[in-house]
Parts: structure tokens; C-alpha cells; sequence
């Protein structure tokens, strides 16, 4: 009874969004519920440690992360646009830039934690402040060590020539990966280091 | 399992029965194909609910008497435990999802779904999951000594689940059973949406969906947005236990309320992401057994969606008896009150299409009707636990169990058995007996209603839940003796289901690609359905394409 249905004329150009896309969207969707609920532990506890050290004496703001991290969002751009230019040489470059500067955001943070953890005592049990502080960040790095390795892999495949303008779409999706990772960044500046001290 | 394979695996054209058991197997095993991984979850979500169900038994009989010894209150403690959060999370959603692989493309007119792999990934996390629970009873004591399955009861409350009061690693083979199963859920969540925004066949307008596939929609969406929630919160737990953090520690200024409140806002939404499937079945069942179409289509859409919503802004009226306050208390029965609505336009377009129907009682049309009344009693008493002074009075006593026993046996479990009836002669090629399938529905509609009809009375009576044993002098033992005589009905109901599952695939009436008379693109195929689902990929112009192809001068599209 396998029949062929009647097609409708006015529906000769059938286009539905991208599969990839969507599921690029569900999963970005899903991450920010995740950290989302990272984000409201942090506000619930804000304040409501029982012993030191508390936020305001011992973090500062991280400008120099900040920046490193902007600044990726850009340049996995201009690696997109590279590539989907078939402009491989360039689009390796700005992908090892990206990769370069998300390295430089996470040695920055191990720094900060070196500093929070050696001279200030801080550490996951010392506090509230230390457990929500070492989970929502710790769990922003985890996020920003899972992009960097979906980024080397797009850059060591531009670099062996094979990544080309029609995988652009690929290589799109993961730069909304990245963007999203910088923009809870953005969160969790603005929760931890400005309304946090 | 090679029973049932040599049956449902077998390809229209080619025999393939004579494949060696190891190569049938293997080719399981490894299987990207919706329709079999919808299958394996199917099959491991019964194996699991028939565990979970065993657990339930044992529980019953332990109250059939006063001060009965049967079981120790540690372990009495751990079958509760384990038979919520197996029928949870092992049982439901992988029933539940695994109707959703299959069906779902064969009714948009696809070949796949999304990402078949990630398809694969998401149920081998979610049987792991599972297998990862059932391996505490033999290791959950870690190194302390002899195994033991978790015991902090489904929804775990700090601080039972503090290192000071869960010593050795039950806790946490709780925990990371399920964090592992979610990731899989998750995963699946989003193939399922991508696959219904995006894989849709020509003409099939989100306008024209069938409404399982609107349903499921809504499911996967409230999934992505609910589910993560609870993996950080246990993400969390982990790093108290294991790392000295103090998420829930109250010792250190941690909050028990607000895993409380973690743990609800996933665990309501997670009520609907049982219960919107259970809907989704009666809505395609239904009008084809009263030989209607659905009545109130954007209405049924517009309900369902708002479900959706409104079930994210409901989950503290888990919480009343914490001590919240007043605002929030009045907040969270408001907005119980709200969800009332859309559910209850549900009801009255499922009445609407019976209503005028020529109804023909097949065994899916039977156990639709008995949801219909089931589910009814279920809203009501949801109701009457949304008034928090009512709340109040029978929080966390036998009224409360019996509610949501109502939802998740007289409503979700009934649909369940509804859908297997339903669509199992779409995938094995051969009806369920018919007569076999009367005596399932009417020993599990009395020995339920026995059960749980009784259980409101116990709770109003004032027996808690969860307590191993009570004295004799509360006036609960006639109860729960009556209680206790509804389980050898419902197991024997499961009996029956089991057999005629094996009796039929083997000697059942072959069905034919459409035996129902159905409407929907999956009855266009064969049964079962060859691998790529289609020869050729339809084309629809109304939500009832196979109406349209039988009656070719009255079809719907002239209407709609």
C-alpha cells in the first residue's frame, strides 16, 4: 500500500531549517539551564558564608581573561569567514589565534586560582563563597577546555587541507559554541567579580 | 530478545531469519536504526518496570498486617527508593522515549531521525544508567563492607545525602546512575527536536503534525530546559560528597531547601514529561477508535504547549510544608490552580471526540477510556493538594501517594499499555490477542483501582508514607489489607500482558500495513517498516494524509 501521497502545488519549495543548527540550539539551550542553576546557587549563597576569606578581599576583577576571551569570539569569526571563503591558510591562522587566546583565558584563570588557593587559603570546603566560587568558574573552564578541543580539532583538519568552504556550516556551530561560552562569561563576570564584591 | 527479532527485524522483502544468533545480535548491538533503538528502550523500559514493579510488590505486602516483619526498615527504606527512581527514570522515560524514536519519524515521513549515532549514544547512557543502579546492591558499600542499593528515597533531600549520614557509596550510585542516564535523555531531547523542526516531509507544516508529534515537541523542549537543572544540582551533591564542598551542607551555612528546590524544578516539569506522552497516545488513539477526527486540533496544540510553561512555575508546591511563606505559597498553589485549565481542556476535547463517535471498544480504545476517567480522579485530588492548608494536613501521607499513583498508573502506565496495543502490529507485523488483551485491561483496572482507590482513605486517615510498619490500633489495617489484594490482580494483569506478547509474536493474526483504519503516515508503510522507513518519501496536504489517499473525493484538505 506504499503509495506516493499527492504533493500540493504551492508547497514545490519545501526548506526547513538546519538539523545541525537545531541541534546545535537544543544543546546550547540545555548548557545554559546547567549553568544557569550554577549562576542562581552562586546569587543564593552570596554573602551567607560563616568564615572568610570573603569576595570582596580577595578576588579582582579579571580584565586581561576578559579581553583574551572577547577578543576569541572575533577571531573564531573571522576563521569562519575564512574558510567559508576557502581561504584555508587564513582560517588556520585565526583558529590558532582563538585557540591561543582561550589557552591564555585558562592559564589566566589557573593563575587567579593558584593565588586564591596558596596565598589566601581558599579552597572548594574552606566556604560557602569557596564552593560556589570554585563550582560556577570551574565549571566555566570545563566549558571553555571542551570548546578548545573541538577548536584544535577544526584547526588541525584546516591545516591537513581537510576542512573546506563546505564544511563551513560545521565549523559555524562550533564558533556558537564558543560564543556562548564567552557570553556566560559575560554572566559570570558580571555575578562573581561586579555584583559578587 | 532473538524471538523477538527474528519477528520485528524482519525486512518486507528479504527473510532474514536465518542470521546466527551471535550475528543478530551484534547487528542490535550496534543498530543506528530509530526504530530498533525505540524498540531496545521499549524492551528495557518494561524489563525495568517489571523490576520496579516486583519492588512495589514487596513493599505492599511488608504493610498487609501491623507490626509485620517481612522486610527490615533498611530495606524497606531501599525498595522505595529504588522502585521510584527505577519507574522514574528507567522505567517511564525510556518507554516514553522510545515510543518517541519510533514513532516520530514514520510519522513526519522521515527516515531517521537527526543524528542516528547521537540516537544510539543516548540509550546506551540510559540502559548503563540503569545497569549502574542496579550494581549498587552488590557494591554500594564500596569499601565499607557488603553492597547495598541507595536509600534516601527518590528525590534524595539533604542532608540525608551528606557523607555523615550516607556513609559508603550507595548515595552515589543513585546519583550518578541517573546523571548518566539524563546525559543520555538530554541527548536524545535534542535529536528529537531537531528531527521534528527539521526533517519534516513535504507539505507537513508544524500546522499538520500529527499531535504525538506536537506532544513530543513540547516533551523534548520542557526535557532540555528541566533535565540539566537536575544534573548540576547532583553535579553538586558530587562535590560535597566527594570534595568537601557545602552545597547542602548545613553545617557550613549550606541550604536543604534549596536541593529541594533544584531537585523540583526539575521534578515537576518531570511529571509532564511522563504524563505529555501519555496524552499524546490518547490523542491519536482516541479518534481513531471513535472514528472522528480530534476535536479542537489548535486548541489541543495551544494546551499542550502552555503545559509546557505553566509546569516550570509550579514546582514548589512539593515544597509547601518547608515553611516558605506566604507569597510563595500562594504563588506556587496559583499557578497549580493554572495548569488545571489547559489539562483540563485536554479532557473535554478527548470528550468531544468520543462524543457522536461510532466507538469501537478495541483493547488500546479500552484502556484510553479507563485513562480518561483515571487521569480525571488524578487532576482532581492534584487540585485539592494545590489548597496548601489541605497541603498541610496530608503532605507526605498515603493521599499524596495514592494522587500520583493515579497519574503515573491510571493515567501514564494505562497509555502506555494502550500504545503497545496500539502501534505493536506497526512494528512486529502481527496483532496482539484481542481477548488476552480483555482480561489484561480488566484485572489491571480492578486490582489497581483496588489498590490506590484505597490508599486515599488510608492518607486521609492520616498513614504517613514511607514508614515500614504501623501499630494496629489506626484503623488503617483493613486498608491496606484491601490494598495489598489489588497487587496479585495487577500482577497477574502483567501475566497476562507477557504472555500474549510471546503468544502473539510468534502465532499472532498477521496485521496488515493498516489495521486499525488509521490516518497517520506510519500506517502508510509496512509492518514492520523496512529500514529506511519509505520507499519514496510522502508528501501531506492535510494533518490526515491517509484519510485523504482512502477517500479521495472527500478529503480533508478541502476542509481544513
Amino acid at each position: 500500500m506504499t503509495s506516493v501521497l499527492p504533493v500540493e502545488p504551492e508547497a514545490a519549495a519545501w526548506d526547513l531549517p538546519s538539523r545541525r543548527r537545531a541541534g546545535m540550539v537544543g544543546l546550547i539551550i540545555a548548557e545554559a539551564a546547567l549553568l544557569g542553576v550554577f549562576v542562581v546557587a552562586y546569587l543564593f549563597y552570596l554573602g551567607k558564608s560563616l568564615q572568610g576569606p570573603y569576595p570582596k578581599d580577595v578576588l579582582e576583577i579579571p580584565v586581561l581573561n576578559t579581553l583574551c576571551l572577547l577578543a576569541s569570539s572575533v577571531t573564531v569569526a573571522r576563521a569562519v569567514r575564512a574558510l567559508r571563503q576557502e581561504d584555508q591558510r587564513w582560517a588556520g591562522v585565526w583558529f590558532a589565534v582563538t585557540i591561543l587566546l582561550g589557552v591564555a583565558f585558562l592559564v589566566g584563570t589557573a593563575q587567579e586560582w593558584y593565588r586564591l588557593i596558596v596565598a589566601h587559603g581558599l579552597t572548594i570546603s574552606t566556604n560557602l563563597f569557596g564552593t560556589t566560587f570554585y563550582a560556577l568558574v570551574g565549571f566555566h573552564a570545563f566549558h571553555v577546555t571542551m570548546g578548545l578541543v573541538m577548536l584544535t580539532l577544526l584547526a588541525v583538519f584546516t591545516w591537513l587541507g581537510e576542512l573546506r568552504s563546505t564544511h563551513a556550516e560545521q565549523a559555524e556551530l562550533v564558533s556558537w559554541y564558543w560564543h556562548f561560552v564567552d557570553a556566560v562569561w559575560i554572566v559570570v563576570l558580571t555575578v562573581v567579580y561586579i555584583i559578587g564584591r | 530478545m532473538d524471538a523477538i527479532s527474528d519477528t520485528l527485524d524482519r525486512p518486507p522483502d528479504e527473510v532474514q531469519e536465518q542470521l546466527p544468533r551471535l550475528a543478530l545480535l551484534h547487528e542490535w548491538v550496534v543498530t543506528v536504526d530509530h526504530k530498533r533503538l525505540g524498540i531496545l528502550y521499549i524492551c528495557t523500559g518494561l524489563i525495568f518496570l517489571l523490576i520496579a514493579g516486583v519492588e512495589a510488590s514487596l513493599i505492599r505486602f511488608q504493610l498487609i498486617v501491623p507490626e509485620n516483619t517481612l522486610l527490615s526498615p533498611q530495606v524497606f527504606n531501599r525498595l522505595f527508593t529504588m522502585h521510584g527512581t527505577t519507574m522514574v527514570f528507567f522505567a517511564g522515560i525510556p518507554i516514553l522515549f522510545g515510543f518517541a524514536n519510533y514513532l516520530v519519524p514514520l510519522m513526519i515521513g522521515a527516515r531517521d531521525l537527526a543524528f542516528p549515532r547521537l540516537n544510539a549514544f543516548g540509550f546506551w547512557l540510559t540502559l548503563f544508567g540503569g545497569l549502574l543502579l542496579y550494581f549498587s546492591y552488590l557494591a554500594g558499600d564500596g569499601l565499607y563492607g557488603a553492597g547495598s542499593a541507595p536509600d534516601v528515597g527518590w528525590f534524595a533531600y539533604a542532608p540525608l545525602t551528606g557523607r555523615a549520614f550516607s556513609r559508603g557509596n550507595s548515595t552515589d550510585y543513585w546519583n550518578l546512575a541517573i546523571l548518566v542516564s539524563g546525559i543520555g535523555t538530554i541527548a536524545t531531547s535534542i535529536n528529537l527536536v531537531a528531527t521534528m523542526l527539521c526533517m519534516r516531509c513535504r507539505g507537513m507544516t508544524l500546522g499538520r503534525m500529527p499531535l504525538l508529534v506536537w506532544m513530543m515537541l513540547v516533551v523534548a523542549g520542557l526535557t532540555l530546559v528541566a533535565l540539566p537543572p537536575l544534573s548540576a544540582a547532583q553535579i553538586m551533591l558530587l562535590l560535597d560528597r566527594f570534595l568537601g564542598a557545602h552545597f547542602f551542607d548545613t553545617q557550613a551555612g549550606g541550604s536543604a531547601v534549596l536541593w529541594q528546590h533544584f531537585f523540583w524544578f526539575f521534578g515537576h516539569p518531570e511529571v509532564y514529561i511522563l504524563a505529555i506522552p501519555a496524552f499524546a497516545f490518547a490523542s491519536e488513539i482516541i479518534p481513531v477508535f471513535s472514528r472522528k477526527v480530534i476535536f479542537g486540533y489548535p486548541m489541543m496544540v495551544a494546551a499542550t504547549v502552555g503545559i509546557g510553561f505553566v509546569s516550570m512555575g509550579v514546582w514548589a508546591h512539593h515544597m509547601f510544608a518547608v515553611g516558605m511563606g506566604r507569597i510563595p505559597d500562594a504563588f506556587f498553589a496559583a499557578s497549580t490552580m493554572l495548569i488545571a485549565v489547559p489539562t483540563g481542556v485536554k479532557i473535554f476535547n478527548w470528550l468531544g471526540t468520543i462524543y457522536g463517535g461510532r466507538i469501537r471498544f478495541a483493547t488500546p480504545m479500552l484502556f484510553c477510556t479507563a485513562f480518561l476517567f483515571q487521569f480525571l480522579c488524578a487532576g482532581l485530588t492534584g487540585i485539592m493538594l494545590g489548597v496548601v492548608p489541605f497541603d498541610w494536613q496530608l503532605t507526605d501521607s498515603y493521599f499524596v501517594v495514592a494522587h500520583f499513583h493515579f497519574v503515573l498508573v491510571g493515567a501514564i502506565l494505562f497509555n502506555i499499555f494502550a500504545a503497545i496495543y496500539y502501534w505493536f502490529p506497526k512494528a512486529t507485523g502481527r496483532m496482539l490477542s484481542e481477548r488476552l488483551g480483555r482480561w489484561h485491561f480488566w484485572l489491571l483496572v480492578v486490582g489497581f483501582n483496588l489498590t490506590f482507590v484505597t490508599l486515599h482513605i488510608a492518607g486521609i486517615l492520616g498513614m504517613p508514607r514511607r514508614i515500614y510498619t504501623y501499630p494496629a490500633d489506626r484503623s488503617w489495617d483493613l486498608l491496606n489489607f484491601v490494598a495489598t489484594l489489588g497487587v496479585p490482580l495487577q500482577a497477574a494483569a502483567v501475566l497476562v500482558f507477557v504472555i500474549n506478547i510471546i503468544i502473539s509474536l510468534r502465532r499472532g493474526q498477521p496485521a496488515g500495513d493498516d489495521p486499525w483504519d488509521a490516518w497517520t503516515l506510519e500506517w502508510t508503510t509496512t509492518s514492520p517498516p523496512p529500514p529506511y522507513n519509505f520507499d519514496t518519501l510522502p508528501a501531506v496536504r492535510s494533518r490526515r494524509p491517509l484519510w485523504d489517499l482512502k477517500h479521495p473525493n472527500d478529503p480533508d484538505w478541502l476542509h481544513e
